[in-house]
């Protein structure tokens, strides 16, 4: 029987890079994963709650669980975040005796990251994938402090076939997006922007990879308004590379 | 020395930051963390976690049964020979240390390095009332003739460098120095050992306060904080109620989590233990100890379960080493007392949320804080909580964020729980943003959005992912044709509707 997953677009990954999205069903598929995209999916809710706006999280909490409510198997995001917050926090948006709280047990403990899906639970870091370059990896801060993802994203560069991965200096600083923050506070969120930039630079390397979507935006960004040569990319996009596939840069 | 501030705007603050303070802050913290790193290699990761473990334990079983513990330290403080006083407020403790002050005839003043008396502007209230009051600590010594406050609650004046503190010391004391940590210290040493001598009293912090054996614990390097205890013939501490720890078993605890998280030593330089003032004349020590127990808000701090664990902290400042935020703009940035992500949780349940509501968002919610604290504070939590009390008000404090922004995010957040709605809506800002987009990215958008735009261009919106979706299935194609010209109806239905308000009102000669 082939393994079924769902698809958990996520708001960032559905709205600004579904090239992620495609590269991420493509590389399931070829592991022999069938993939399903609910389509009553829309927000988590993260962002309400990080901003405060705690109360208003229920309504986009109720309507994720009753997309993934009828569906089977790992449901999977290209992102860290995202994952942690529908596995942690809707535990405690919905505690025991919330009439949702037997659902959020069932359904998002189903939740996992792609890295995490892939090395935790298929237990594969080999794939085929073929990327001659030299590449770098941030190291996002849920992904690693909440998921405890550490080692697993670089296990998966490192069996990429031509693949150089180059260590990036202070790998586990933020970035500086932090979502509401990056936008209450333009200046400081810039001011680590460029010590990261910094960073990357230092690397040498021509590839900065990371499996957030939310840091691939801020950190793209950054290296779009500098002129930067360096190119960012999902670490999904890297493992859908293969020999016959010529990637353009994102 | 910072005056209690009526309302704290961190984007302000930031933006005046001086621009030599990150490197200078920088080069501290990253001593700091990578002599911490060692000394927790020593002991071992696991070790390490179990201490944590064990110290976060006993900090909340302490702050859980504070009543008892300090009735219990008020006992055995008193049996030593010490006096204890209940400050209910800043106020308060001021009132109560310048009694003893003006009992005592005394004029000059010796200070350790305290937070807690920076909290409550402890130095203002005796040189106001005529107490020449000296601060002994290196660092606080030198922000002290800076005329601004402490800027990290362990390295007061990590945001100087050492230029600029020997232009302070031309300035300030006409001394020449040249900009080197060790002569410059010396100069201060040299100016303070007259006035321990001449100090009519000493006031010091505490680090802990051990209720079994009523005992003053004070954790320093420099050694000035042993000549403010022995030297002035009185003492008085001021500490916050939450520096209560049950026995001298969980001191140790503490004592070995204290120096390494904060310096990267084992053990400080001095780690003094008094208990009452002298007993004998022959001994050395103050004739006569006071301990100033202070709540200011910390009793309030206790009702949220969550943010309670906020006092669990001891003042390590390893959270602010750690901080990227911190790391960028300093400590005067969070505008009072306590800085970086203890002073992001801190400051809004001191001095309130209507004047700190900037803080809790001052934080990328990276969580390197939580990692590192030695006893295991869930900052994250914390800040998420205070969040939640900014903008929708709790048991604790009503909301100050304004209602009509409440309304507003309601509205956006039950829409984008419509699947169909939040389908549309991506659909219809992809032709919103076309005046804006220039290839790939919308290098500047209009308000509130340019807060975003004014740092890095957003990529522009795709919303595509549905749409290939469905066409990998002849019934998805079926269903994407159909979204399509729904959409297309919807568009063009509006576009008439608008033109014929615009024809009816031309009509009209409008
Ligand atoms: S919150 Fe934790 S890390 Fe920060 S100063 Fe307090 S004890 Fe140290």
């Amino acid at each position: 029987m082939r393994a079924r997953v769902q698809v958990f677009a996520t708001c960032l990954g559905e709205n600004f890079f579904s090239d992620v999205l495609k590269d991420m069903v493509t590389v399931l598929e070829r592991l022999g994963v069938q993939c399903e995209f609910p389509e009553g999916q829309t927000c988590c809710g993260q962002p309400f709650y990080n901003s405060g706006f705690q109360s208003q999280t229920l309504a986009l909490a109720r309507n994720w669980l009753r997309a993934f409510a009828n569906t089977t198997g790992y449901i999977v995001a290209p992102s860290g975040s995202c994952t942690d917050f529908v596995r942690h926090r809707y535990l405690e948006l919905f505690p025991p005796g919330a009439p949702e709280h037997p659902q959020v047990e069932e359904i998002a403990s189903r939740a996992v990251e792609f890295t995490e899906f892939l090395t935790r639970v298929l237990k594969v870091t080999e794939m085929g994938a073929h990327f001659p370059h030299k590449v770098t990896y941030h190291a996002a801060c849920h992904s690693l402090r909440n998921l405890g993802l550490r080692d697993e994203p670089k296990l998966l560069l490192q069996a990429v076939e031509g693949l150089e991965l180059v260590p990036l200096a202070e790998e586990e600083t933020c970035c500086g997006f932090g979502g509401v923050f990056s936008v209450i506070y333009p200046e400081v969120s810039r001011a680590m922007m460029d010590a990261k930039v910094k960073n990357i630079q230092a690397s040498g390397a021509e590839y900065i990879v990371t499996n957030e979507p939310g840091c691939l935006m801020n950190i793209s960004g950054v290296l779009q308004r500098i002129g930067s040569p360096i190119k960012p990319m999902h670490l999904i996009q890297i493992l859908a590379s293969s020999k016959d596939s010529s990637r353009p840069s994102p | 020395m910072s005056a209690i501030p009526t309302h704290i705007d961190f984007r302000r603050n930031v933006q005046s930051v001086e621009p030599q303070v990150p490197a200078s802050v920088r080069k501290a913290t990253t001593r700091f963390l990578d002599t911490r790193a060692a000394v927790v290699d020593v002991i071992g990761q696991e070790s390490w976690q179990a201490l944590r473990q064990a110290g976060h334990d006993v900090r909340l079983h302490t702050i859980n049964h504070l009543d008892y513990y300090l009735a219990r330290l008020e006992e055995e403080v008193t049996r030593a020979g010490g006096h204890v006083h209940w400050a209910r407020d800043a106020q308060e403790a001021n009132r109560i240390v310048l009694e003893i002050a003006q009992e005592h005839r005394v004029k000059r003043v010796v200070k350790a390095k305290s937070m807690v008396t920076e909290e409550i502007g402890l130095n203002r209230t005796l040189v106001d009332a005529g107490v020449q009051t000296l601060e002994t600590d290196l660092g606080e010594y030198i922000v002290q003739l800076a005329g601004t406050g402490p800027s990290h609650i362990m390295v007061p004046a990590i945001h100087l460098t050492k230029e600029g503190i020997a232009d302070l010391f031309r300035e300030k004391l006409g001394l020449d120095a040249l900009p080197e940590a060790a002569r410059l210290a010396a100069l201060a040493r040299a100016q303070l050992r007259q006035e321990f001598l001449a100090a009519d009293m000493g006031i010091t912090g505490a680090n802990f306060l051990v209720a079994e054996t009523g005992t003053l614990v004070l954790v320093t390097n420099e050694g000035n904080g042993r000549m403010c205890t022995t030297l002035p013939p009185l003492h008085v501490a001021v500490a916050g109620i939450d520096k209560v720890v049950p026995d001298l078993e969980s001191l140790n605890v503490l004592l070995k989590l204290l120096p390494r998280s904060a310096t990267g030593q084992k053990m400080s330089a001095y780690t003094a233990f008094i208990t009452g003032p002298r007993r004998t004349e022959e001994e050395n020590g103050p004739k006569e100890f006071h301990l100033v127990l202070l709540d200011n808000g910390r009793t309030i701090i206790l009702q949220d379960e969550i943010t309670r664990e906020t006092l669990l902290c001891i003042r390590c400042g390893a959270c602010l080493n750690v901080c990227p935020v911190y790391n960028h703009v300093g400590g005067h940035a969070y505008g009072f007392a306590y800085s970086g992500p203890i002073g992001a949780i801190l400051l809004p349940q001191l001095v309130g949320t209507k004047v700190a509501a900037d803080l809790p968002f001052a934080s990328s919610l990276c969580g390197a804080c939580a990692d590192i604290c030695p006893v295991k504070i869930p900052i994250v939590e914390i800040l998420l909580r205070l969040r939640r009390r900014v903008v929708e008000g709790d048991t604790v404090e009503p909301a100050v964020s304004p209602a009509t922004l409440r309304l507003g995010v309601q509205m956006v957040a039950r829409a984008m729980s419509i699947p169909w709605l939040y389908d549309l809506a991506g659909q219809l800002l992809r032709i919103a943003q076309a005046p804006f987009r220039r290839g790939a990215w919308l290098p500047s958008l209009p308000p509130p959005l340019n807060r975003w735009t004014m740092a890095r261009p957003l990529p522009a919106l795709r919303a595509d992912w549905r749409a290939a979706w469905r066409r990998r299935t002849p019934e998805g194609r079926t269903r994407q044709r159909r979204i399509r010209i729904a959409l297309v109806a919807a568009l063009a239905s509006a576009a008439a509707y608008v033109g014929w308000r615009l024809i009816q009102r031309q009509d009209r000669g409008e």
